[in-house]
């Protein structure tokens, strides 16, 4: 049976877009001087023009991170910064759902997403950190442990308000000040961000936000007032971070690729494993570094499992983002879009088996529908490589050693899924996996007081929980 | 070697010493560098004193594969029972402390009193470091409240296998690989000239110590030459550069870079810190429910 869905658009009223941004540096958004058009990719309407950061707006906007440090925001005791974390947590809930359209505007993915988990997500970052604030000695890191002084923060596209938070937060609560760069597409909900610490009073200077592309990434990564950095993204740029950095005494935390395992045991309850398997890949769009994008099934339920995540597959509502109804939103780029189109054929060439649902795709924006690969080995590309869109790859296993050795089979060691009834099994499981998040019978949970990060090449440190304030600090005695 | 001087196998009175060849510690074996070359470790106190190998890349690369193999079962051995062989090494090494202090003096040239010390020291710090093995998880691990009906807990874990560059003296060599070994890493140690003497001795120390072959893996010979091959080897997770001149660190960065290595050097205080270093996060979330 089919249910038909009449539209439930949520109102964009709520947003006020301006036509041109500029830079946010010391407390005042200062214009820049060549711009960029950010687009909605769901209906690639020109949203807005941002500011193309250069290395002079890098450098005032370090120039002002590293004043605010010394002449204020050091100078806090940390009960009063905390003061200032909360004040912020509670600016993003009162205008949660202003935060929440355009987020789904600029980025493309689902109102639900963003309204339910990305923007209740991020004040609770700030809400956790909030309260770090002024307990540091009590993080593991010795009697008053310190801050490095000013950090550059280069987060990416795919959760630009939650990448935002996850850096900022933590950064801010142990004492450092901020230079962030948004992604190149997903720049507005910073600015809109750098409203709120205006709101909030946040002293000028200590968060300060420079839109721009990769090059202003790379002049914050090379500016030798930054001593800290933290980046999110792809393990290609990561590893350039890490070689730009080599000869300096900036200290940098990486959170970049994945080709997480979720791995099926023959006794897992099947219905909850297909929810799981698909909130683990088609969870927006599949641009989720720590997706489960290779289901690795046992064999003796594998035939069973892919014809019931057939079925539920038929039942993902691909739209429009702000659509209610919606579950799955438009792919972020024109550029994604090629990216996953590309290696997806390339999946076709290699032999793999591709299905995917009937969808009744936009002619305008940029849409991929939900795909899955059977027939996939471990020497495919699409195994082994990072998709970051709506597809998934299944290979099939017969033992627990095989399922644990295949897994384990990449550079990557971000996220794992194990799903199986039995206690003892799942407990031996996530043992074995080498990754730096291990969901048992759920997948793709986050939250502030739980470290995220990878093992291997998918980055360095953690971030969340108490791990995470490790990145931020310098040991104390 | 052993604890008699040079002086005395000159005596033409005394029956002649009977030295012993210096070769290579991997996988629980004493090979020869499949190189064939070896170098001479002359001290100015002493003259020469014996020919260690000059391990290749090739050493390196079999050094990395004994390391690699083991490194499951070490990891998978419980706390107590690391810790315990932690400890035998410390035992091991008490019982045998003239003899390395004779051997560390005479390589280096300090005093017979210092090197003394310098023993005692690094027997103090295998027995530190093996009450470390099970109280990781108190010091670096947590249960976490989520917002949800979720068990949430962090451990930590080793990384894998650990490359250590330790500066030219025993006890450098000693605080580079016992924290890498504690947590369930194995190790592949490069040290350089006259610290060979007594890391090679040391090596017969950990054959008797119920050490797993393969865990410590031991090649002498030179930093300028290894270190480089260590930090773009694609099977080692990470490595401790302490011993490396500064100037030369970036070189090992950018190479290391390759794999995301983890990249740390360490002054000499000894800190759990060392220990995490080369530890890794694992965070694992299970529902609740009936």
């Amino acid at each position: 049976m089919t249910f038909e869905y009449a539209p439930a658009p949520e109102s964009r009223a709520i947003v006020d877009i301006k036509a041109k941004y500029g830079h946010f540096i010391d407390g005042k958004f200062v214009p820049g001087k060549k711009h960029f058009a950010t687009i909605n990719p769901a209906t690639e309407e020109v949203l807005s023009q941002i500011s193309l950061g250069g290395v002079s707006d890098v450098d005032k906007a370090v120039a002002a991170a590293q004043k605010a440090y010394t002449k204020t925001w050091s100078k806090l005791s940390g009960k009063e910064r905390g003061k200032y974390l909360y004040r912020i947590a509670r600016i993003l809930q009162e205008r949660a759902r202003e935060f929440a359209v355009l987020e789904t505007l600029d980025n493309g993915k689902p109102i639900r997403e963003t309204r339910d988990i990305d923007i209740p997500l991020v004040a609770a970052h700030f809400f956790y950190h909030a309260g770090w604030a002024d307990k540091l000695d009590y993080a593991g890191l010795g009697k008053s442990p310190q801050p490095h002084g000013v950090a550059g923060q280069i987060i990416p596209w795919n959760f630009p308000l939650l990448m935002l938070a996850w850096k900022v937060a933590p950064a801010l609560a142990t004492g450092n000040t901020v230079v962030l760069k948004p992604a190149e597409t997903t720049s507005l909900t910073a600015l809109l961000f750098a409203e709120v610490c205006q709101q909030a009073e946040l002293p000028d200077g200590v968060v300060n936000i420079v839109t721009g592309d990769g090059s202003t990434g790379a002049a914050i990564v090379n500016h030798p007032g930054i001593h800290k950095i933290a980046f999110t993204g792809s393990t290609d740029v990561g590893k350039k971070i890490a070689r730009a950095i080599a000869g300096t005494n900036k200290k940098a935390t990486l959170e970049l690729g994945g080709k997480g395992a979720n791995v099926v045991f023959d006794d897992a309850p099947i219905d909850e494993t297909v929810e799981g398997i698909v909130n683990g890949i088609f969870f927006n769009q599949g641009h989720v570094c720590c997706a489960g994008s290779r289901l690795i099934l046992q064999e003796g339920i594998a035939d069973e499992l892919i014809e019931k995540l057939k079925v539920r597959m038929a039942k993902i509502r691909v739209g429009d983002p702000l659509d209610k109804n919606t579950d799955l939103g438009a792919i972020n780029s024109r550029e994604q879009l090629s990216k996953i189109q590309e290696l997806a054929s390339v999946g076709d060439a290699e032999g793999a088996e591709r299905w995917s649902p009937a969808c009744n795709l936009s002619a305008k924006g940029f849409w991929f529908a939900p795909t899955i690969f059977t027939g996939v080995t471990q020497a495919h590309r699409i195994a082994r490589e990072e998709i970051f869109g709506p597809v998934l790859s299944i290979l099939t296993f017969r033992t627990p050693q095989e399922a644990i050795e295949k897994a384990n089979n990449t550079p990557f060691g971000l996220s794992a899924g194990v799903w199986s009834e039995k206690g003892s099994r799942i407990l031996w499981a996530t043992q074995q996996l080498r990754a730096g998040v291990v969901w048992a019978n759920t997948f793709n949970k986050f939250d502030p007081a739980s470290p995220f990060g990878g093992y291997k090449e998918s980055g360095w440190g953690r971030e969340g929980g108490k791990h995470g304030l490790a990145a931020y600090l310098k040991e104390g005695k | 070697m052993a604890s008699s001087k040079k002086s005395s196998t000159s005596k033409s009175t005394s029956r002649l010493e009977v030295k012993k060849t210096f070769k290579l510690f991997i996988n629980g074996a004493f090979p020869r560098s499949e190189s064939g070359r070896v170098y001479e470790v002359v001290s100015n106190k002493s003259g020469f004193v014996a020919n260690p190998c000059l391990a290749s890349r090739k050493d390196l690369r079999d050094a990395v594969v004994a390391a690699r193999t083991a490194q499951s079962g070490w990891a998978k051995a419980t706390a107590y029972n690391r810790g315990q062989i932690l400890y035998r090494i410390a035992e091991m090494l008490e019982g045998r402390a003239d003899q390395f202090a004779s051997e560390i003096s005479l390589a280096s040239g300090v005093t017979e009193k210092k090197a003394h010390d310098e023993v005692l020291a690094a027997i103090d710090r295998w027995v530190w470091y093996a009450g470390w093995s099970d109280k990781l998880s108190a010091a670096f691990g947590a249960t976490n409240p989520v917002s949800g009906p979720y068990y949430n807990f962090t451990i930590p874990e080793a990384q894998g296998v650990i490359a250590v560059a330790p500066a030219e003296s025993f006890l450098a060599f000693i605080d580079a690989i016992a924290p890498a070994i504690v947590s369930g890493n194995t190790v592949v140690a490069l040290v350089p000239g006259s610290a060979a003497i007594a890391a090679m001795s040391f090596a017969e120390v950990l054959a008797t110590s119920d050490l797993p072959a393969g865990v410590i893996n031991i090649l002498t010979g030179s930093h300028d030459e290894l270190a480089p091959w260590a930090a773009s080897h694609m099977d080692i997770d990470g490595f401790d550069i302490s011993g490396i001149d500064k100037k030369k660190r970036l070189e090992l960065k950018v190479a290391g870079a390759e794999n995301l290595k983890r990249i740390h050097s360490f002054d000499g205080a000894i800190s759990p810190t060392r220990i995490y270093a080369f530890m890794e996060a694992k965070t694992v979330w299970h529902p609740i429910g009936v």
